[in-house]
C-alpha cells in the first residue's frame, strides 16, 4: 500500500503576525518557516502505517515555490522515502482550487491507495485543499480524522464533528485529513537528517502538468490585524465581593448572562 | 437580487443552529425581490420547512432519500452542486461545522467556483458574488477577500457569527429528483462523549481552565462554572498537552478557534497560540493570580485572584442569578 502524505509550508504558530506593505498579507521577512502542523499529524499516522506493515512506500508531496522544499526535506528526515514538489512559484498566492489542481495533476501519477493531509494549512485557516483533492480525483474522503485502522482494501476512520466523534468506514482509495489524534509527531534524527539528503526529491513542474495556477477565483483584498480590544475592567476585593460585582456586570452591563 | 442556495444540516431530526444562521444571512443577501433555497437532505427532510422558512428560506429544496441520512461526503456534494445549478444560484453558503467544511470542499471543485471559508462578515458587492471577512492565522489576523467572478460564490459561515432573524414565514417545498451516487465512505456511527457535552467550536459561553488548576482533578471547578452558565468546557495547550483534558476541549491555534458571547478564562495566562483562538469572543472574563499575565490584555473583566478561591464564589452567585 502506498500512501502520499501532502504538506504545506507555513509561518510557525508561535510567530507575531505582521502586515506586508501591500497591505494583501504577511510579511514573512525573518518568520520561521515549518510544516503544518496538522500535516505533521497526518505524516506522523502515515509513518506509523508504514511501522506497522500496513503501507509499503511513503511519499511527501508539496507544491509551491522553491520554499516548500526544507518542508519536504523535513518529512524525508523523519521517514518519507521520497518526496515531490510540484514547483510553480505562482502556487504560494494562489488560491486553493489551483494549489488542489496542481496536486491532483500529480497525484494522478502516484496513483497513491491513500492521500493523507492536514484538516487545514495553518496560516491561510481555510481547510479546502483536502476536500477538493478528493473531489477532483475522484476518491472518497474523511476529514478532521483523529483515528485510522486500514486492512484488507477498506479502512475505518474516527472523526471529530461537534460534540462528538463520528466514526466511518469506506474502501480504498480514498483520502484523510488530519486533526490531532493519539500520537504526537516525531522529531527527525540527526541521522534522519543526513539521510534526508540522498532521498530522492523529484521536481515536476506545473505547467508541465497542465496545471500552472490561472487567474485567481478568490481575490485576496487586504488583511488587517485585530482591532485593539477596549481596556478592561479589574475588579478588586476578596473572592466573593469580586465575584458577585463579576455577575452584577455580566447580567447589567454586558447582558450576556 | 440574487438566489442564494443554504446547504441545512440536520442532526437527529433537528436543524442545526449553525444552518438557520446560515438562512438568515442568505435572505439579507438575497435582497428584495431574491430567493432563498435551502436544501434539506434525508428521511423528513421536509419537515424543515418551518424552521428554514422563519429563517428566511422562499423554498425548501427536499432530497427525502433515506440514502441521505448517513452522512456520506460525495453524494452530499453531488447533491449539493446538483441544487445550486438547478436553482441557479449565485451564491451557495454552508456553516462552518465539519460537514459543511467538507461538502463545500468537494462542492466547490465539482463546479470550478471560488469558496470562502469560515467567515464573520459576509455582503453582497453591487457587482454580484460574495465579499467577506475571515480570520487568518488562527485570529491573529483578518482578511477580506471576495469573488468577483466565478459563480456560484460559495461561503462557509463561522457558527455563531451570524444571528437567527426570524420571519414568521414558512417555506414552500419543493421536491428535488435525485439519483444519489454510491457512497465508497459512509458515517457508521457517532461515539458521544459520556455526559452530553457541548462544544466549544458552537457553545455561546465558554468556561476554560489552564496551568493555574494545577492538576486534571481541578477540572470540576471549571464544569461547575459551565454548568452553571450552561457552557462548554475549554482549555489551554498546556493542560491538553499535558494528558488534563481530550484536545476536542483545546481553545487556540491547533485546537478550535471559538468567538463564543462570553469567554471565562481561568488560571490560562495567554500565551499567543491561546489569545488567538479566542480573542473575537465578545465579553471576556479573566481569573488569575498573576495581575501581568497576558489574558488580562484582552480581558473585558479581570479578577486578580486565585482560581481556588473565586470558582466557586463565581458559581454560586450565577446560580442565584440564573435560579
Amino acid at each position: 500500500m502506498k500512501i502520499v502524505v501532502r504538506v504545506k509550508h507555513v509561518p510557525d504558530t508561535e510567530a507575531k503576525i505582521r502586515i506586508a506593505a501591500d497591505g494583501k498579507g504577511p510579511d514573512l521577512a525573518g518568520v520561521k518557516m515549518i510544516v503544518s502542523p496538522y500535516d505533521e499529524y497526518a505524516l506522523e499516522e502515515a509513518l506509523l502505517l508504514r511501522e506497522s506493515g500496513a503501507a509499503s512506500e511513503l511519499v511527501a508531496m508539496s507544491a509551491g515555490g522553491d520554499e516548500v522544499v526544507a518542508s519536504l526535506r523535513q518529512a524525508l528526515a523523519v521517514g518519507a522515502d521520497r518526496a515531490v514538489h510540484v514547483q510553480d512559484q505562482a502556487l504560494a498566492g494562489a488560491d486553493a482550487l489551483a494549489r488542489a489542481k496542481a496536486l491532483a495533476a500529480a497525484l494522478a501519477a502516484e496513483a497513491p491507495d491513500l492521500v493523507f493531509t492536514g484538516k487545514t494549512g495553518v496560516g491561510d485557516d481555510e481547510g479546502q485543499v483536502g476536500p477538493m483533492l478528493a473531489e477532483l480525483l475522484d476518491r472518497p474522503h474523511v476529514g478532521n480524522a483523529a483515528k485510522i485502522e486500514v486492512g484488507n482494501g477498506r479502512f475505518t476512520a474516527w472523526r471529530g464533528i461537534e460534540g462528538a466523534v463520528e466514526v466511518m468506514e469506506g474502501s480504498l482509495p480514498a483520502l484523510v485529513t488530519w486533526d490531532k489524534g493519539d500520537h504526537e509527531p516525531r522529531y527527525a534524527s540527526l541521522k534522519g537528517i543526513m539521510a534526508a539528503k540522498k532521498k530522492p526529491l523529484d521536481v515536476k513542474k506545473a505547467s508541465d502538468l497542465g496545471a500552472a495556477p490561472g487567474k485567481r477565483l478568490v481575490v485576496r483584498e487586504s488583511i488587517e490585524l485585530p482591532p485593539p480590544r477596549p481596556a478592561g475592567k479589574i475588579l478588586t476585593g476578596d473572592a466573593g465581593t469580586a465575584a458577585k460585582e463579576l455577575v452584577r456586570l455580566l447580567h447589567d452591563e454586558a447582558k450576556v448572562i | 437580487m440574487a438566489t442564494v442556495l443554504v446547504l441545512l444540516e440536520r442532526r437527529g431530526g433537528d436543524l442545526k443552529r449553525a444552518s438557520l444562521q446560515a438562512v438568515s444571512v442568505a435572505r439579507r443577501l438575497a435582497g428584495e425581490g431574491g430567493r432563498v433555497d435551502a436544501l434539506a437532505l434525508g428521511s423528513g427532510a421536509e419537515g424543515a420547512a418551518p424552521a428554514a422558512g422563519d429563517a428566511g428560506a422562499d423554498r425548501l429544496l427536499v432530497a427525502a432519500d433515506a440514502a441521505f441520512d448517513r452522512y456520506a461526503p460525495e453524494p452530499h456534494a453531488k447533491v449539493l452542486a446538483q441544487a445550486a445549478r438547478e436553482s441557479g444560484a449565485e451564491i451557495v453558503l454552508a456553516a462552518g461545522t465539519a460537514l459543511g467544511r467538507d461538502v463545500a470542499g468537494r462542492t466547490a471543485a465539482a463546479l470550478g467556483t471560488g469558496l470562502l471559508s469560515d467567515v464573520i462578515e459576509i455582503e453582497r458587492p453591487p457587482s454580484g458574488g460574495l465579499r467577506a471577512r475571515r480570520p487568518i492565522y488562527s485570529g491573529k489576523a483578518f482578511a477580506w477577500e471576495s469573488i468577483p467572478e466565478a459563480r456560484p460564490a460559495m461561503a462557509t459561515l463561522r457558527p455563531n457569527a451570524f444571528p437567527v432573524t426570524p420571519s414568521g414565514k414558512t417555506a414552500e417545498t419543493v421536491a428535488l429528483t435525485v439519483t444519489p451516487v454510491a457512497a465508497r465512505v459512509v458515517a457508521t456511527r457517532l461515539e458521544t462523549p459520556p455526559q452530553q457535552e457541548l462544544d466549544v467550536a458552537e457553545a455561546r459561553v465558554i468556561v476554560s481552565g489552564g496551568r493555574g488548576l494545577k492538576g486534571p482533578e481541578h477540572f470540576s471547578l471549571i464544569r461547575d462554572l459551565a454548568n452553571a452558565l450552561g457552557g462548554a468546557v475549554g482549555a489551554s495547550r498546556a493542560v491538553v498537552d499535558a494528558g488534563w483534558i481530550p484536545h476536542a476541549h483545546q481553545v487556540g491555534q491547533t485546537g478550535k478557534v471559538v468567538s463564543p458571547g462570553l469567554y471565562v478564562a481561568c488560571g490560562i495566562s495567554g500565551a499567543i497560540q491561546h489569545l488567538a483562538g479566542m480573542s473575537s469572543s465578545k465579553v471576556i472574563v479573566a481569573i488569575n493570580k498573576d495581575a501581568d499575565a497576558p489574558i488580562f490584555k484582552v480581558a473585558t473583566y479581570g479578577i486578580v485572584g486565585d482560581v481556588f478561591e473565586v470558582l466557586p464564589k463565581l458559581t454560586e452567585e450565577i446560580r442565584k442569578v440564573k435560579s
